[in-house]
């Protein structure tokens, strides 16, 4: 064999060996992109210096002067643009991360919904996850903010929950808990609460673990945790004073004040993402839970589990396996379709970073900027969801 | 396999060192751009090598000037605005109209000796610095603020100013709102990517008055939010105020605050790096004040070929070859002024008495009449 390999070797020509042109097309391709990529740098490069513009990253310490309309941290036009950048970044985070939170449980509850033997929910749940799938997202974000939320009651019509909130096209306003005197003692009550409330969860975990019982070992640390956050709350409020109040928004001159706020421009990208994405979510649930064999749920009314456990115990855990790929490829695109809050007006990283292109003419460096913040956003997510599917499968079995 | 991967991976630092290695000098190349901007005459030396030439192609046409890229397409890109009504808008029959318009218009008639060689390309305020950076656009003639940071970061040249503005706030009349004071505590609506959300911080922070901004990309999304009771106010150009405000559906429940934020000098602006251009723009700006200042009109412009006034005759063509030195024909001005009029004709074909805005003048007249309006001599 391996005689008869040497002379084969021999008697062909590199160029017209097969094992050779394979590396050697490939050597070719991967050079001509990257000497593509250069060329189109070089040319970035030397057009901004003919402009007089040259690349350059020093403008990020100037101060912005322009104002944001929120903020998750201190901002004035007296911060730098980086702070400004940052501000964007929080933002999205913000709006991201609550999204996905709600996306997900409004896509289960919509996608069981969709499975419902129900008729009249069965439908609502195909008409919602139709109409939503089938609307482009920017346009239904536009309907939002001009059609919805800007059409709310105007500050001085607000409509009001018995005082506790109110809803004006200027934000939504709630009743919110503010820190007072007591608050530096509770806080350390608080955590240690937490913390008692979690190490008896834990313990009952590992008591199920070992009878074979599960007990609801959430519940246990949560009946823990709130006994003891009362209980402690009195005696922060014997030891310092009353460690919170409650913040009632009212309106104090042109708008409301305390309480809690959210703006009408986040209100709409929020909404926007939560429902456009939950629809996907819907359907991607639903697929899973269709892909579980039928012998299981057979097999679990068997037992004796009732609609929910069969739902809650069997069924779920094992569609979770299918749901999982899909489900981060929609956080994903729920993550990078914040960027349209721009269109309602919410300053979020891409719109905080346009502003920043215009005023500071900066358009290489800040899109740079933005590509690798929405890259490393992605990157955390998918590394994320990889671990967690990972460990449901561990699970598993 | 690794081995493979190693290979790939030599050939290519190889390629990337190589590359490098030539991407230091990067000088040879301005000589040949330079011979391609300049005019006509020297063109012909450079065809005698017709080899470097095609090949250099794609990269030339950068080097080139605006002026022959702008002939070779047959038609100038102008950056416009289509919000703004009087100054620069899209009308129901798809054509633009307004004050800014009939300045592209008037280099068109310079360059082309036509009107309306011009392709429009909309632009709001936040997309006008990068299109004009990027080269989509020849010129921007969109109610833009001539300040330092755009004439130097943003690459910008800018022509002489064609309208005197300032920033001004509208409120609704039943809001009790009189002064900026009484803005304390207020939403203001306002466009991104302008001055005017720089002056409204400046202001508000000088003032010491809290505010919270309200931001959009477009005008129509800020007046619509403005309207719909978003917020208190809406802040921009008085100019575009008043013209925003024809467009309301209410118009008389709105007012302007007496009070002026900012200078806000709005004119043509060019790109970095090519002179000759920017002259041509600024000297067609010029020629509308030098003839108003001469009291030549689109009417009387034949008459007044005839007349022995040095600036005038050198103004349209008569005598000095003023075009020749732009780069252009020597009737460019006579064109302009023919086709599209002297500044008060196209002052007042678009913001004039007959018109809904009815604007005055005031700093926007010929420094005769104790304006701002001054050109520099025609010769
Ligand atoms: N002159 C200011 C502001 C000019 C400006 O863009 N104003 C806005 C507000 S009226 C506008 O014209 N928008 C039109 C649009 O969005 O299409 C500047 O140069 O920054």
């Amino acid at each position: 064999m391996t005689t008869l390999k040497k002379s084969d070797h021999a008697a062909v020509p590199f160029w017209r060996d097969e094992r050779y042109l394979k590396i050697i097309i490939q050597v070719v391709v991967v050079v001509l992109v990257v000497l593509a990529a250069i060329y189109l740098v070089r040319n970035l490069l030397t057009g901004l210096e003919d402009l007089g513009i040259p690349l350059s990253f020093k403008f990020l310490g100037i101060e912005s002067q322009f104002d944001i309309g929120e903020s998750l941290i201190e901002y004035s036009r007296t911060s730098t643009y980086a702070r400004a950048l940052l501000v964007g970044i929080l933002n999205t985070i913000k709006v991201s991360f609550l999204g996905i939170v709600f996306a997900t449980i409004f896509g289960i509850i919509v996608g069981i919904a969709r499975l419902s033997k129900n008729w009249l929910i069965n439908k609502l749940a195909a008409i919602y996850v139709e109409a939503l799938r089938n609307i482009p997202l920017l346009v239904f974000l536009i309907f939002l903010s001009t059609s919805v939320f800007h059409k709310l009651p105007r500050v001085n019509e607000a409509l009001s929950a018995w005082g506790w909130a109110y809803l004006t096209n200027r934000g939504i306003y709630v009743v919110w808990p503010q820190p007072s005197a007591g608050w530096d003692v509770y806080k350390w009550f608080l955590l240690g609460s937490f913390i008692i409330g979690l190490i008896v969860a834990i313990i009952k975990y590992r008591e199920g673990v070992r009878t074979g019982r599960m007990p609801l070992y959430w519940l246990w640390g949560m009946v823990v945790f709130v006994v003891l956050a009362v209980v402690s709350w009195f005696i922060a409020l014997f030891i310092a004073g009353q460690p919170m109040y409650l913040d009632f928004p009212s309106l104090q001159g042109r708008n409301f004040k305390g309480g809690k706020s959210l703006t009408p421009e986040f209100m709409a990208i929020f909404t926007g993402l939560v429902v456009y994405t939950s629809a996907f979510i819907a359907e991607i649930v639903r697929a899973g839970i269709q892909a579980v064999s039928k012998g299981q749920r057979e097999a679990a009314t068997a037992l004796g589990l009732s609609g929910f456990q069969t739902m809650r115990l069997v069924i779920f855990p094992q569609a979770l396996r299918v749901i999982i790929p899909p489900m981060t490829s929609q956080y994903l695109n729920l993550t990078k379709n914040s960027s349209l809050a721009i269109a309602v007006g919410y300053p979020d990283l891409f719109a905080v970073g346009s502003t920043i292109i215009n005023q500071a003419g900066r358009a290489v460096e800040v899109i740079l900027i933005m590509m690798g913040v929405y890259l490393t956003f992605s990157l955390l997510t998918s590394l994320f969801m990889n671990w967690y599917n990972k460990h449901t499968r561990l699970v598993e079995r | 396999m690794s081995r493979k991967v190693l290979i790939v991976l030599l050939v290519l630092v190889i390629a990337a060192l190589a590359v490098a290695a030539c991407g230091g000098k990067q000088t040879p190349a301005p000589t040949e751009e330079a011979a391609a901007t300049q005019p006509p005459a020297a063109t012909e030396q450079t065809a005698a090598q017709p080899t470097e030439k095609p090949a250099e192609q794609p990269a030339a046409q950068e080097g080139e000037g605006t002026l022959a890229t702008v002939k070779a397409r047959g038609k100038i890109i102008c950056g416009v605005n289509q919000a703004v009504p009087g100054f620069g808008f899209l009308q129901p029959d798809g054509s633009f109209a307004g004050f800014d318009i009939d300045f592209c218009k008037a280099l068109s008639a310079a360059v082309f000796g036509s009107p309306d060689k011009v392709e429009y390309r909309p632009l709001n305020a936040k997309q006008r610095f990068t299109a004009l950076q990027s080269g989509e656009i020849d010129v921007l003639i969109r109610n833009t603020t001539w300040t330092l940071t755009r004439d130097t970061e943003l690459g910008a040249n800018f022509a002489p100013t064609t309208f005197y503005d300032g920033q001004g706030i509208m409120v609704r009349k039943d809001s009790g709102i009189k002064t900026l004071e009484d803005l304390q505590g207020a939403s203001i609506c306002v466009s991104s990517g302008t001055t005017t959300e720089l002056n409204l911080a400046d202001q508000m922070a000088a003032r010491g008055i809290e505010y919270t901004p309200v931001v959009f990309e477009t005008a129509d999304e800020t007046t619509g939010a403005y309207l719909d009771g978003r917020c208190d106010a809406y802040t921009t150009d008085k100019s575009g105020l008043v013209a925003r405000q024809s467009m309301f559906p209410n118009p008389e429940e709105h007012m302007i605050l007496d009070e002026t934020l900012s200078k806000e000098p709005l004119g043509p602006v060019v790109r970095h790096g090519d002179d000759q251009w920017f002259d041509i723009v600024k000297w067609m700006v010029f020629a509308t004040f030098q003839a108003e200042e001469s009291g030549v009109t689109s009417q009387n412009v034949d008459e007044m070929k005839n007349s022995d006034v040095p600036t005038i005759r050198k103004l349209l063509g008569v005598e000095g070859d003023m075009g020749q030195k732009l780069g252009l024909d020597n009737a460019w001005a006579y064109n302009i002024i023919k086709q599209v009029g002297n500044y008060a004709e196209i002052y007042d074909r678009n913001l004039g008495p007959d018109t809904v805005f009815n604007l005055p003048r005031g700093m926007n007249s010929s420094w005769k009449d104790g304006g701002l309006l001054y050109s520099p001599p025609f010769r």
